[in-house]
C-alpha cells in the first residue's frame, strides 16, 4: 500500500483553460479500502472540475461524518474543506452560502450521512435549494462503524454480521424528486463516463444539485447477494439516457443522431445533450422522472443518468432577495446604520 | 380602614385574558407614566398559550428609581374573573382593587381590609362600540381612562400615546380618546379621586429611553455587522430575529436595488441554525442565532465543533425556566452551566451577562469582536424579564469612528509572503492562531476544518502529543480571553465591609435595591456585578478581600456560585447562595430576608422582619 504520494509532476502535463494540470485538482492519498466504490467518485470530481477549469480556491468542499465524509481529502487540496459533524453538512453549506455565493459549494454525504442522522437537514436544504452539488456516496452500509445496514438497504440485506434487514430502503432520488428538488441524479461509482458529465452538470446547475452515486463498500457490502454490490448493480443497470455536458461558449463538436435526444440549456449557456432517451421520459417533467423510477423499481433496474432538471430554478440568494455581492465582503460602511440612526431609533423609545 | 398614602411610589397590576389585546392598552399605562417623568417597570407575566388563559402585567412605579420587582401590589385592575380569587388577595392590606361590576362580584371575594372601585367596563363598552372586536379593545382602554383619574395619570399624555401609535390609522384616534374619556368621567362621576396613592409629574428619567432587551440585542447584531441570522422560533428569543428583520428591511436595504445585505434563515430545528452561523462565519461574515435553554441543549454538539475547531460563533441565550421544556415563559438564570461548558469533552464558552438593555446593544455588538478576535463561541445570557419586558435604559450609543475587529484573518498578500500557513499555530503567543477564508489566494492559506484532533497544519493527527499542545492552546487562549471581555462593576470606594455581594444580569436591580434596605438596618455590604465568564483577576480579588460573599442569582443550584468555586478554586463555605427561581424576577425583599437569615451580625428579629413574604 502506498503512504506517499510523489510531488514530481512531469512539467508537460496538458493544462485547462485556467492553466491548472490535472494534478492540481487532486488531494492526499485515499485511506479508504482499495477498490472503494468513493475512491472512483473522488477522481470523478478531479476530472469534472480540471475540465470545467474551476479554480481550486473558487471551491468549498463540505462533508460530515462516514467513509464518504472523508473523501473531500482526497480531492482538491486547494479548496478549503470542512468536515462538519455526523448528518450536519446541509446546515454548514447554507450558511456558507449565504455568506459567500460567490463560491462553489460542493457537498459530499454518504447514506448513513444522509438517509438517517441528517435526513432533516437533507430535506432542508433541497427544499431551500441551497444552491449546491451534494453528492451522497451511498454503499447501503455503515463502513467506518463495520458494515450496519444503513436506511437505504434493500430489504432482505445482509449486514456483515449477518443481520437481515426487515425495512424498506429510503430512496434518496424519489424523495428528492417528491421534495421539488431542481436537479435529480444518479449514477454508479463504476461508469465514470456517465458520472463526470453529470457532476459537471450539477455544479453548473443554480440551485440544488442531487447525485445519489451507488458506491459499492469492498469490505462490507460487494457480496453477491447485495443490492449496492459491484456484481448486482452492473446486472441491473439501467439509463434514463445517454449524457454529455458542453460548458458555456464551448463549440459543439460531436456530431449528436437524430432520434430520441433532448438538450437542456442553463442559466450560464452551458448545455445538456440526452441521447437515447428512456421512453415516456423528459428531463424536465418532474412526474416522468417519478413514473420512469417506478418502473424501474418494479423491475429491479438500478436507473441511473439525469433524473430532473428544472431549467428555471431559483437558488435561496435569489428567493432571499440578497444583494449580489458576497455578504462576507460588506464592511462597516454598508452594514452599520451610524449614531444618527441610532438616535431616532432612541427617540421612538420614548 | 388603612389608607396607603405614596406618590409615585406604587405596584400596579393588571389581571387580563390573554388574547384581548390588553397588552396595549398596559404598555400604555406604563409609558404614560414614563413620560411624566416617573421612573416605571413593567413585567408581563404570560402563559404559555394564545388565547384564553390568565395573563398579568404589572408595573412599579418608583420615583427613587428602583427598578426590581417589589412584593406587595397596591392597586389590582382585575378583568379577568378566572384568576378573581387569586387576583383579591394578593392585594396588599388597603390597596385598591379596581374591577368590572357589570356583573356582581361575588360575596366570597369581598375583604374587609381593601378598597374596592367598581367600573361596568363591559357594559360600557357594549353601549359605546357595536363591533365584538372594538368591545373587546376599548374596555381595556376605558380601564386606563379610569385610572388617568384615579391615579392622576395627565390625559394629554395618554392621548400623545395614541396619537402617536395610530399615525397611520388616524381613524382610530377618536374611538379611542373617547374610550378614555369614559373611563375618566365614569370616575369623576361616582368616586372621590384622585386616590391616595397617586402620581405626579417628575423629571426623573432624564433621556432614558423604554425598550426590551430582545429589541436592543437585534439593534447591536445590526450595529455589529451581522449578515446572517439563522434561527429557530422559541420562547423567549423569538422576538430578537423578528426585531432584527424589522429594523434591517429598514437599514440594510441596498439604496439602489432595494437588495438585502442580509439573509434570515428560518432553520429547521435548533442544530440546523448553529450549523448556519458556523458555516456562515467559516466563510468570513459575521452571523448570529438565538434561542432559549431547550436550544442550547440541542446546540451543544455544534458548540463543541466550534469551540474546538475555533469558529466564531454569536448565540444569545435568552434563558427561560428549566429543566427540559420547565416553565416556557417564566423567567430564571437556570443555563449557566449548560451554556459555560456546552458539548461533551473539555469545553469552555465565552458568557456575557447584560443587566439593562443598553447593555444588550453593548454586549451583543461587542460579541462580534470577540467572537472573531478569539475564534470560538460567544453566548450573550438574557433571560425572559431583560429580554421580553421593557426596562428603562440609558440610550443606546453608537461611536461612528470604531472599526469592527476581524481578528487574525490572513488576507491573500499576507498569504503570498508566507512560507508556511498553520491554521493552528501559536504564532502570537496568546493561544490565538490565524485564520484564513475560504476562496482567500489560489494556492496557499487552504485547510481542512475538521471536528477531530488535528496538528498545527491542521492535518488529522491521533498523535497524542500533537493532542495535548491542542487543547492547552485553548487554554491558553482562554486566558487571553480574560482581557478582553467586560471586567466587572464594583459598587463600593473599596473594599470596606467583611461581606461582599456579587450579582448580574436581571439580579441587579433588585440587588442594588436590596442594597439599601439593608443599609438602612445597618448591614454594609461592597458589591461586584459579573459581566463576563471567564473570570478576570478583579474577581478573584474582591472575593479574596471578604470574609463572606453573597452570591445572588435566579436558579435552584446556585450555578454561578458553584463556577466561581471550581474555576477560581474557592473554599465553597466562602460563597453564600441567594436564590430565587420561583419563575417570577427576584425581588429586593426576598434578597434582602434572605441575607438578613445568613448575616451574622446579631440583629433583632422585630427590626428586620417587616417586608411581606414573597407570593410564588
Amino acid at each position: 500500500m502506498t503512504y506517499i504520494k510523489p510531488l514530481f509532476r512531469h512539467p508537460e502535463l496538458p493544462k485547462n483553460k485556467i492553466g491548472y494540470a490535472k494534478s492540481d485538482y487532486e488531494g492526499a492519498i485515499s485511506t479508504l479500502c482499495a477498490g472503494c466504490g468513493h475512491d472512483s467518485i473522488s477522481a470523478a470530481i478531479v476530472h469534472a472540475c480540471y475540465e470545467l477549469s474551476i479554480e481550486p480556491h473558487r471551491l468549498a468542499k463540505l462533508s460530515g461524518i462516514g467513509c464518504s465524509s472523508k473523501t473531500p481529502t482526497y480531492f482538491l487540496s486547494n479548496s478549503h474543506g470542512f468536515n462538519a459533524v455526523h448528518g450536519r453538512m446541509p446546515s454548514i453549506a447554507t450558511g456558507a452560502n449565504m455568506a459567500n455565493r460567490g463560491l462553489i459549494y460542493l457537498g459530499v454525504s454518504g447514506d448513513g450521512d444522509s438517509a438517517s442522522i441528517g435526513m432533516g437537514q437533507f430535506v432542508h436544504a433541497i427544499r431551500r435549494n441551497v444552491n449546491m452539488v451534494y453528492i451522497v456516496m451511498n454503499n447501503g452500509c455503515y463502513g467506518l462503524t463495520k458494515g450496519q445496514n444503513s436506511a437505504t438497504a434493500d430489504i432482505g440485506s445482509l449486514s456483515k454480521g449477518g443481520a437481515e434487514n426487515h425495512y424498506p430502503a429510503i430512496d434518496l432520488v424519489g424523495l428528492a424528486l417528491e421534495l421539488g428538488a431542481t436537479f435529480v441524479g444518479r449514477s454508479f461509482s463504476g461508469d465514470k463516463t456517465q458520472l463526470v458529465p453529470l457532476i459537471k452538470a450539477a455544479m453548473s446547475h443554480p440551485g440544488f444539485a442531487l447525485l445519489d452515486v451507488v458506491s459499492p463498500c469492498v469490505t462490507f457490502n460487494n457480496k453477491p447477494e447485495s443490492t449496492k454490490s459491484y456484481d448486482y448493480v452492473r446486472a441491473h443497470l439501467e439509463a434514463t439516457a445517454t449524457i454529455d455536458f458542453v460548458p458555456e461558449k464551448e463549440e459543439i463538436t460531436v456530431n449528436y443522431p437524430e432520434g430520441k435526444s433532448a438538450h437542456v440549456k442553463l442559466h450560464d449557456g452551458s448545455v445538456i445533450h440526452l441521447q437515447k432517451l428512456a421512453p415516456n421520459w423528459n428531463p424536465t417533467d418532474r412526474h416522468s422522472a417519478v413514473n420512469r423510477l417506478q418502473e424501474a423499481k418494479m423491475k429491479n433496474e438500478v436507473l441511473t443518468g439525469l433524473l430532473y432538471i428544472d431549467p428555471d430554478s431559483q437558488e435561496m440568494h435569489e428567493l432571499e432577495n440578497t444583494v449580489e455581492q458576497p455578504l462576507n465582503t460588506l464592511r462597516e460602511a454598508e452594514l452599520c446604520p451610524g449614531s444618527e440612526a441610532l438616535e431616532k431609533i432612541n427617540a421612538s423609545f420614548r | 380602614m388603612e389608607h396607603i398614602r405614596a406618590i409615585n411610589d406604587l405596584v400596579v397590576r393588571f389581571a387580563n385574558v390573554n388574547g384581548t389585546g390588553s397588552a396595549s392598552a398596559n404598555n400604555m399605562f406604563a409609558k404614560a407614566i414614563f413620560r411624566m417623568g416617573i421612573p416605571v417597570t413593567p413585567k408581563n407575566i404570560f402563559p404559555s398559550n394564545i388565547q384564553g388563559l390568565p395573563t398579568w402585567y404589572e408595573v412599579r412605579i418608583s420615583e427613587k428609581g428602583y427598578l426590581g420587582r417589589r412584593d406587595g401590589i397596591d392597586l389590582m385592575v382585575c378583568v379577568n374573573p378566572q384568576s378573581i380569587a387569586r387576583d383579591v388577595e394578593s392585594v396588599k392590606q388597603g390597596g385598591y382593587f379596581v374591577y368590572d361590576n357589570t356583573k356582581k362580584l361575588h360575596a366570597e371575594f369581598i375583604r374587609e381590609d381593601i378598597h374596592y372601585i367598581g367600573i361596568p367596563m363591559t357594559a360600557m363598552a357594549m353601549k359605546h362600540y357595536s363591533d365584538p372586536r372594538q368591545r373587546q379593545l376599548f374596555k381595556n382602554v376605558i380601564y386606563v381612562g379610569a385610572l388617568s383619574a384615579l391615579l392622576d395619570i395627565e390625559m394629554d399624555v395618554l392621548k400623545g400615546i395614541i396619537e402617536g401609535q395610530f399615525q397611520r390609522k388616524q381613524k382610530l384616534i377618536a374611538p379611542n380618546f373617547k374610550a378614555l374619556e369614559l373611563g375618566e368621567s365614569y370616575v369623576h362621576e361616582h368616586f372621590k379621586y384622585p386616590l391616595d396613592i397617586r402620581l405626579e409629574r417628575r423629571d426623573r428619567v432624564g433621556d432614558q429611553i423604554l425598550i426590551d432587551g430582545n429589541t436592543a440585542c437585534a439593534l447591536g447584531a445590526i450595529y455589529g455587522g451581522a449578515t446572517v441570522a439563522a434561527w429557530y422560533p422559541i420562547t423567549p428569543s423569538t422576538s430578537i430575529v423578528g426585531a432584527f428583520e424589522k429594523y434591517a428591511s429598514k437599514l440594510r436595504a441596498d439604496p439602489e436595488s432595494g437588495k438585502r445585505r442580509y439573509a434570515i434563515v428560518q432553520a429547521e430545528d435548533e442544530l440546523a441554525a448553529m450549523g448556519m452561523v458556523i458555516g456562515a462565519t467559516w466563510n468570513g461574515a459575521r452571523a448570529f442565532t438565538t434561542t432559549s435553554g431547550p436550544g442550547v441543549s440541542l446546540m451543544s454538539e455544534f458548540l463543541g465543533l466550534a469551540y474546538f475547531a475555533e469558529i466564531p460563533v454569536v448565540l444569545v441565550n435568552v434563558q427561560r425556566g428549566g429543566p427540559s421544556t420547565g416553565m416556557p415563559t417564566r423567567t430564571q438564570q437556570p443555563d449557566l452551566i449548560s451554556s459555560a461548558y456546552a458539548s461533551h469533552g473539555d469545553t469552555r464558552h465565552v458568557l456575557l451577562f447584560p443587566s439593562t438593555p443598553k447593555e444588550c446593544f453593548d454586549f451583543t455588538a461587542k460579541a462580534f469582536d470577540l467572537a472573531d478576535r478569539l475564534q470560538t463561541p460567544v453566548i450573550l445570557m438574557s433571560d425572559l424579564d431583560l429580554g421580553m419586558n421593557d426596562h428603562l435604559s440609558p440610550p443606546l450609543e453608537w461611536d461612528d469612528t470604531q472599526q469592527y475587529d476581524l481578528g487574525k484573518v490572513l488576507n491573500a498578500d499576507e498569504l503570498e509572503e508566507m512560507e508556511q500557513f498553520g491554521r493552528y499555530l501559536d504564532v502570537d503567543d496568546d493561544g490565538i492562531p490565524y485564520r484564513t477564508i475560504p476562496g482567500t489566494h489560489p494556492t496557499k492559506g487552504s485547510f481542512f476544518t475538521r471536528g477531530t484532533s488535528k496538528d498545527e497544519y491542521a492535518r488529522y493527527t491521533e498523535n497524542g502529543a500533537a493532542y495535548v499542545r491542542n487543547v492547552d492552546r485553548l487554554l491558553k487562549k482562554w486566558e487571553t480571553a480574560k482581557k478582553y471581555v467586560p471586567a466587572p462593576e464594583f459598587y463600593q470606594k473599596g473594599n470596606n465591609h467583611s461581606h461582599g455581594l456579587i450579582f448580574f444580569g436581571t439580579t441587579t436591580y433588585a440587588a442594588l435595591e436590596a442594597m439599601e434596605l439593608l443599609q438602612a438596618k445597618g448591614i454594609n455590604l461592597d458589591a461586584m456585578r459579573l459581566r463576563a465568564f471567564p473570570f478576570s483577576d478583579s474577581v478573584r480579588q474582591f472575593i479574596e478581600a471578604h470574609e463572606k460573599v453573597f452570591v445572588v442569582e435566579q436558579n435552584r443550584d446556585a450555578q454561578l456560585r458553584s463556577m466561581l468555586i471550581n474555576e477560581l478554586d474557592l473554599y465553597p463555605k466562602q460563597l453564600i447562595p441567594i436564590l430565587n427561581y420561583d419563575g417570577q424576577p427576584i425581588s429586593a425583599d426576598t434578597i434582602e430576608q434572605q441575607i438578613i437569615k445568613k448575616y451574622p451580625k446579631e440583629i433583632k428579629e422585630d427590626d428586620v422582619h417587616q417586608a411581606p413574604v414573597p407570593a410564588s
